[in-house]
């Protein structure tokens, strides 16, 4: 029974609650012990055990009499990059030691508010900076999945790779993430689920701990395109906290949710053949092509010319943004300080220690890009660039419905893999980069397996404010790939 | 662009991270290298193009310039490192 009810989506979990099959104290034991049992890929940098019981206890109650929200008693995992009232709050940092906050952010406001439950706060990059979950001051995170008769662990991608690896892992039913470049869409293909970056503007930033503040936007992992749909749901909606949320209603995305992709048109970007790209994420990206075509939409190829800047432009903008928001990190008003002669040596070892190398490299390029006399020829060069290439999908968007591309250019690889040179890390984001440059809806859904037998998803983007078509077409490729590989040592 | 030790340490003091002098030389050809890299953006013409400063045509909303806020000192002080009689107790600043 107990590992049964890991094995439940978000939606199967909740009609069960529902026709009391079991309780969520029930459904909450069985992930707080799945956590136990996985504690060795170090999905998780706080566990909240006692507060989880709480909460499904006082889920039951509701439940009892007939209340609940969209979320009542379901188990749900928080990338630790979300301010939880009372819960430390690190985002992977050394420099964020000993935070915990007053406050609480208004996406996991709004998860409380419709009953999940808070199973504990998940591993990430430090401050959400990386592709492969190594950059964590508090170590990396394994990925649940391993290659076919090789057991050396894998990375789950990055930057919410904690969140990932614990809806992979059967650990928890959804989990929140956030995306600046790909981070909720590659390790979402990295780890064989679904994962949604909505967009920008969705979800309010207000109580998440910012790294690009005009690229930053949370989102949902689960292991189905529903599951995806009904967590957004809980998540999404204006905020008067954050002056970048949208003043839109949520849609009912999961009751709307069809599958159906007939007649709509369907572009495949020819810029995103890259040069170098395994075959079989090539055949893949064709296979999901022919899939929507039998469902009866009409597949075209498109341009989006501008793609090969997405990457240096963004390379440009983020770490500009992260150094003016990382500034904030001073030692004198929470976190780690580390004492100096003076107030300036303070700031200079607190910050020197405090920041692990992908940080400090991200805030010096960003300091040096901003810096008087460099300002024109890189920041502001940038953003005239982000404007052709949101053009680009402007002009796509005239022909088509959605945009279908593999999410990432290969499988998940092996931890210290790619890690001295780090460009060659960057361009795990090729293909999530541009549409979070142009603040679109994307989607990575589980489509096969590498010939290695790890899982390779494919990403869908959308129009600005058309998450439902996104997820319209994410089903019906979730639905023709039958995708339904356990990772290793979970099989049934 | 490629960036000398001294651009790289200056750079540094304006980000007030403290880097140790033997870590300047890689940091400098791992940044040269991103720079480099970066440069390619200068192929693009953009001589006609408004600069991208938010991405989305949304209304910013505007709120009545009042207190809706406050009342937490506690709360505020919580989570510093050094606190006492209600304030941050700072490093000093004046010699």
């Amino acid at each position: 029974m107990t590992s049964d009810l890991t094995r439940l989506t978000l939606k199967a979990a909740r009609d069960g609650l529902a026709r009391k099959d079991f309780s969520a104290g029930e459904l909450t034991r069985a992930h707080l012990a799945a956590m136990e049992k996985a504690r060795g890929l170090n999905a998780f940098i706080t566990e909240t055990p006692e507060k989880a019981v709480a909460m499904a206890e006082a889920a039951d109650r509701r439940l009892g009499t007939g209340e609940g929200g969209l979320l009542e008693g379901l188990p749900v995992a928080i990338k630790d990059l979300f301010c939880t009232q009372g819960i430390a709050t690190t985002a992977a940092s050394h420099i964020l030691d000993g935070f915990v906050p007053p406050y609480e952010s208004t996406v996991t406001a709004r998860l409380w508010a419709q009953g999940a439950v808070c199973l504990g706060k998940t591993n990430l990059d430090e401050f959400a900076m990386g592709s492969s979950n190594i950059t964590s001051h508090h170590g990396p995170v394994g990925n649940p999945w391993t290659r076919t008769g090789d057991s050396s662990q894998l990375v789950p991608g990055g930057s919410s790779g904690g969140s990932a690896a614990a809806v992979a892992g059967r650990m928890a039913l959804a989990a929140t993430g956030t995306d600046t470049g790909g981070s909720i869409r590659q390790p979402a293909s990295f780890c064989g689920i679904a994962g949604i970056k909505p967009t920008y503007g969705r979800c309010s930033r207000w109580g998440t701990v910012a790294f690009a503040s005009s690229l930053d936007q949370a989102g949902a992992f689960a292991r189905t395109v529903e599951d995806c749909a009904l967590f957004l749901q809980a998540m999404a909606g204006h905020d008067p906290k954050d002056s970048t949320s949208a003043d839109l209603a949520v849609p009912d995305w999961s009751g709307r949710l069809s599958g159906r992709v007939k007649g709509l048109r369907i572009g495949l970007p020819k810029e995103y053949r890259v040069e170098g790209m395994p075959s079989e994420i090539e055949r893949l990206w064709q296979q999901g092509a022919d899939w929507l075509k039998a469902e009866g939409a009409e597949v075209v190829e498109i341009s989006l010319p501008h793609t090969k800047y997405a990457l240096p432009t963004y390379y440009i903008i983020a770490p500009a943004e992260a150094s003016s928001n990382l500034a904030r990190y001073d030692g004198m008003r929470f976190g780690l300080r580390v004492e100096g002669k003076n107030l300036a040596e303070t700031y200079m070892k607190t910050r020197g220690l405090g920041f692990g190398d992908e940080v400090r490299r991200r805030i010096l390029i960003g300091t040096y890009v901003l810096s008087a006399g460099y300002y024109d020829a890189y920041y502001l060069k940038a953003q005239k660039v982000r404007r052709r290439i949101a053009e680009d999908f402007t002009s796509a968007f005239k022909e088509v419905d959605a945009i279908l591309t593999p999410t990432a250019p290969s499988a998940a690889f092996r931890i210290g893999e790619k890690m001295d040179d780090p460009v060659a890390m960057y361009l795990n984001d090729v293909f999530t980069v541009p549409s979070s440059l142009a603040g679109l809806p994307g989607m990575s859904v589980p489509a096969g397996l590498s010939a290695d037998g790890l899982p390779l998803g494919l990403q869908v983007i959308g129009r600005a404010w058309d998450e439902q078509t996104v997820l319209d077409v994410s089903r019906a490729i979730e639905d023709a790939a039958g995708f339904a590989t356990l990772p290793y040592g979970l099989e049934a | 662009m490629s960036l000398d030790k001294a651009t790289v340490a200056r750079i540094a003091t304006l980000a007030r991270i403290e880097v140790p002098e033997d870590q300047l030389e890689p940091l400098a050809r791992e940044l040269s290298g991103i720079l480099g890299w970066i440069e390619q953006l200068g192929e693009v013409d953009t001589s006609a193009v408004e600069p991208m400063r938010s991405v989305m045509d949304i209304r910013q909303d505007w709120r009545p310039d009042t207190v809706d806020a406050g009342d937490c000192q506690a709360d505020i002080l919580k989570n510093a490192p050094k606190a006492h009689d209600g304030f941050f107790v700072v490093p000093k600043v004046v010699e």
